[in-house]
């Protein structure tokens, strides 16, 4: 499309970097504010997935914060049902999971699965259509798909390691948690002349349950980074066909609707899980 | 695809919006949903009661026209009974005037016969005496035979 377009970028190779570069604004060296120059600088923003994934977030609470405010236990209007099913189907989700007490776990999980549907969901508006009215309106990169950042995904999936670690603690106790770590998958010997090998036993189930543990959180965004960044690259490639992308960003695009909803399930799902693990008692 | 302050903004952010999922949304839908599974659930229940009240009414309904038919019935086995009873006692009635009328009727006609009669005895008599006298032709002492006229008049 815009390889043949006179806007933006000439050749493929460009047209594709340029969709994957994120609209960036960090602090330089010298301590003023620049953009789209900051390869490697960890002090940067990526202001445009920051943007949409809070708006998308936004709509979210306003969206269902309007179905909450008007739920009523009468007849519900056709939105509040549709709110109802969401919110029942998430609920009996975390229901056969999660079998303890929790105010948080069930909209956690809702918060989780709407929000990252809505951030998937923009993988279906065509690839071009809001980087060039961006740049129409004077913004020269512009990803619009949030959860094809890396960033966006590694900053929920640490939420949900911290909440992780916060449940391991709260049912097991500090003592309990490091047993935990320390004291699987082999036990190590408390007396003899195996003691010895104990602290080699020890430390040999601590690197194992830590890269168990921190395997939770970065297979968790990896997943969802994974397949909408494949999946948003598709799309760019097909961008790129003229003609024949027509047939084919429509059967992408279908296919894609049930990956969306799909990641979006398992990454609440995983969540749910994650933490009823981290909640039971051994 | 560096790593840098967006993941921390992505996770106040996610921290906020799950905070207000928790606080405001969740809660009030989940009472709402809840309230109405308790409402529907009694209403069920209460569909069911005045199913079973409605089968007791009709059961009953049933059972009371059956009552009042057959105490119509009766009301009008007894009503034609006392009918009859009424239309026996008139003919009972009415017999009996007819025979007193016919008593009191025989009796008059008697009565006014036996005057008649006495009046002819009378008459007769008179004759008798008045025909005797003249076959006599002389006067006879009415009172000196008075004894012997009124025997007449009682044979006649």
């Amino acid at each position: 499309m815009a390889s043949e377009g006179g806007h933006g970028p000439q050749t493929s190779g460009d047209y594709i970097q340029h969709h994957l570069q994120n609209l960036q604004v960090c602090k330089s060296d010298s301590g003023e504010w620049i953009w789209n120059q900051c390869a490697g600088n960890p002090m940067g923003i990526n202001v445009d997935s920051m943007a949409f994934s809070v708006i998308l977030g936004v709509l979210f609470i306003w969206l269902f914060g309007r179905a909450a405010r008007k739920s009523s236990s009468g007849s519900p209007g056709k939105f509040q049902a549709f709110v109802e099913i969401v919110i029942d189907f998430i609920d009996s989700s975390v229901k056969d999971t999660f079998h303890g007490k929790s105010r948080l776990i069930a909209p956690l999980a809702l918060t989780i699965f709407m929000w990252v549907f809505l951030m998937n969901l923009m993988d279906l508006i065509p690839v071009d259509w809001l980087p060039m009215l961006g740049q129409a309106a004077g913004i020269p990169y512009l990803k619009v798909v949030p959860t094809t950042d890396v960033n966006i995904t590694f900053g929920m999936s640490i939420a949900v390691f911290v909440l992780i670690l916060f449940y391991s603690i709260r049912s097991k106790g500090i003592g309990g948690f490091i047993a935990e770590l320390t004291l699987h998958p082999i036990a190590p010997p408390m007396k003899g002349a195996g003691l010895i090998a104990a602290p080699f036993i020890i430390a040999f189930n601590f690197i194992l349950e830590s890269v168990a543990l921190l395997a939770k959180p970065l297979s968790l965004s990896l997943r969802l980074f994974g397949n909408m960044f494949a999946g948003e690259l598709i799309f760019i490639l097909i961008a790129l066909l003229g003609l024949w992308q027509l047939p084919l960003h429509f059967g992408w695009a279908v296919f894609h609707i049930l990956i969306i909803t799909l990641q979006a399930f398992i990454f609440m799902m995983l969540t749910v899980v994650y933490l009823t693990l981290a909640s039971e008692e051994h | 695809m560096d790593i840098n302050l967006t993941l921390i903004g992505q996770s106040i952010a996610m921290i906020v919006f799950v905070w207000f999922c928790m606080k405001f949304i969740w809660p009030p839908i989940m009472a709402a949903i809840e309230e109405r599974q308790t409402q529907i659930a009694d209403g069920l229940a209460a569909a069911e009661r005045g199913q079973k009240s409605l089968d007791k009414a009709k059961a009953e309904s049933g059972q009371i026209v059956d009552e009042a038919r057959k105490q119509a019935t009766s009301i009008l086995d007894q009503a034609h009974a006392r009918a009859n009873e009424i239309i026996a006692e008139g003919k009972k009635a009415g017999v009996k005037e007819r025979e007193r009328q016919l008593a009191a009727a025989t009796s008059e006609i008697e009565q006014e016969a036996n005057r008649a009669r006495e009046e002819l005895r009378g008459q007769v008599s008179a004759i008798a005496v008045a025909s005797a006298e003249k076959i006599l032709m002389r006067e006879i002492d009415a009172k000196a035979h008075e004894d012997i006229l009124s025997k007449l008049a009682a044979e006649l």
